[in-house]
């Protein structure tokens, strides 16, 4: 698309290379945006199947644009501010957890030579830009000067930080395994693997422990069920979204669902092959590889909203045992054991 | 916790268990009233929206006894009554405060002449507190617009009482 710009339109390369860029910025972020308010509705609809009830069903067909209903009324209402409130901070916030969100998405590959940022270290920027996330929540607790939010933050911030040490492990186990930290790198090496006709690091039996741990950690990571303790209603009110309103409310729930998205987005890609299709048979590489992606994340979110329809909330302490004495020691062992297995597969014991 | 509960765990086995649970649910016919368009049935002694009552022959049943005003928990109802022209008593005012009512259904119990009864109707919510001060009319309109009902509710209830 540089190129085009370039050379048809008569731009500049810089300019062309400008322009082009922020296209390929839209062409990610808008659809992007729609597919959080559809995957809002599809989370409350597949809660509500669960729980034998119907969902939202009035709104369009089935209730498909009860999203944007709600989108309007939220964007109708008054932005309140908390007289006690840090105002800089306090409407910062949810513009950070929403922008951080979104940035992520620069490296996750669409398809075969498709992502904006084709970057060598795409894996540690993935890890750099989602830790920046818990920033949003611990400024909307802080300075929102009010009880309930400022737990809240607090236990997001230890929340995060400890599941994000596990899953740093997580993916350098993957990453030793694919010899990249591109993540388009790492989709190609998961194609046919094991000399199988699958593609998908999860049928390697040495890195399924890892696909199953990582999806509990992207749970952990979102906070959503059942480690939804930031806000956790029956405790906090509503956490740390409790003084916000009106578009700054939203902007939480955008940022909340765009990461669910990216986490659904992230195991298929480090474990399911990506847009690689679940076979590695010639017929199934015509359909584009964005749609196998997509259904891949689909299948994802499916069971994101499986589990929170399914399991009660952990205590806290809980929360941390499992992320500090159970994901830990479990992800460092397998780090050496995948490290080990690598090198005995490469140069053989004792040679 | 013994070895066997350890691995079991480990394995996420009860969680396992619990998704396919949930997954079956899933699949099910659901248990929610798609409520515009389907109701539940509502029994003869359901205590909804009130209204007054009035004889085959148009003239209003109630007599001014006061016994509902008297009764009513919430002191909701007010009653003002004076002799007509003909020498008959009855209301001349007749108000209910729907906002105050709690639908204990006591007056419908204390009316002696089955004038002021509850109905089957719940729909009569509005947007304004004033509207929910029923006066008399209001109250003698209910009755006519549900008289069938009201006659064959009472009909299906008179052998218990």
């Amino acid at each position: 698309m540089t190129a085009f710009f370039n050379t048809t339109v008569g731009l500049s390369y810089n300019w062309a290379w400008f322009v082009a860029t922020i296209i390929g910025i839209l062409v990610i972020a808008l659809p992007l945006m729609l597919a959080v308010a559809m995957i809002i509705y599809a989370d409350r609809k597949i809660w509500a199947a669960m729980a034998l009830r119907r969902g939202p069903n009035v709104v369009g067909p089935f209730g498909l644009l009860q999203s944007f209903a709600d989108g309007l009324k939220v964007f109708l209402q008054e932005t309140i501010i908390p007289s006690a409130a840090n105002k800089g901070l306090f409407l910062i916030a949810p513009i950070i957890t929403f922008t951080v969100a979104l940035i992520v998405w620069a490296v996750v590959p669409f398809q075969a030579g498709v992502v904006l940022a084709d970057i060598n270290v795409g894996l540690l920027y993935v890890l750099a830009a989602s830790s920046l996330g818990v920033y949003g929540i611990i400024l909307a607790g802080w300075a929102s000067n009010s009880k309930y939010p400022f737990y809240s933050a607090l236990r997001a911030a230890a929340q995060m930080v400890s599941y994000e040490v596990a899953i740093g492990f997580i993916l350098i186990s993957i990453v030793l395994w694919s010899g990249t930290f591109n993540l388009s790198g790492i989709v190609m090496a998961q194609k046919g693997v094991l000399n199988t006709p699958i593609n998908g690091f999860f049928l390697n039996p040495l890195l399924f422990p890892m696909a199953i741990m990582f999806l509990i950690s992207s749970l952990a990571e979102t906070q959503r069920a059942p480690f939804d303790l930031t806000e956790a209603e029956s405790e906090l009110v509503a956490g740390y979204q409790t003084e916000y309103s009106s578009m700054s409310f939203a902007l939480y729930w955008l940022g909340e669902y765009a990461n669910v998205i990216l986490m659904c987005v992230l195991n298929a890609t480090l474990f399911w092959g990506g847009w690689l299709p679940p076979l590695d048979w010639a017929p199934l590489y015509a359909v584009p590889g964005i749609i196998w992606l997509f259904a891949k994340m689909m299948f994802f979110f499916f069971v994101f909203s499986w589990i929170k329809a399914t399991v009660p909330r952990y205590r806290y302490d809980q929360l941390m045992r499992l992320g500090w004495k159970v994901f830990l020691p479990v992800s460092l062992f397998w780090v050496f054991l995948v490290s080990g297995v690598l090198m005995w597969m490469r140069v053989g014991f004792g040679s | 916790m013994s070895i066997a509960q350890y691995v079991k765990s480990f394995f996420l086995v009860e969680f396992v268990k619990a998704h396919a649970l949930t997954l079956r649910y899933f699949f099910k016919p659901k248990a929610t009233i798609n409520y515009p368009y389907e109701r539940n049935p509502v029994s003869p002694r359901f205590r909804g929206e009130h209204a007054l009552r009035r004889y085959p022959n148009g003239e209003e049943r109630c007599i001014a006894c006061k016994l509902c005003e008297a009764v009513c928990p919430a002191q909701a109802i007010t009653i003002e009554a004076e002799p007509r022209d003909d020498g008959s008593r009855r209301t001349t005012r007749y108000d209910i405060d729907m906002t105050k009512c709690i639908y204990c259904g006591l007056c419908q119990e204390a009316c002696p002449v089955d004038a002021i009864v509850e109905g089957p109707n719940y729909e009569f919510s509005t947007e304004t507190r004033e509207e929910l001060i029923y006066d008399k009319n209001k109250l003698l309109d209910n009755g006519d617009r549900w008289e069938r009902t009201l006659a064959a509710n009472l009909a299906a209830d008179a052998p218990y009482r």
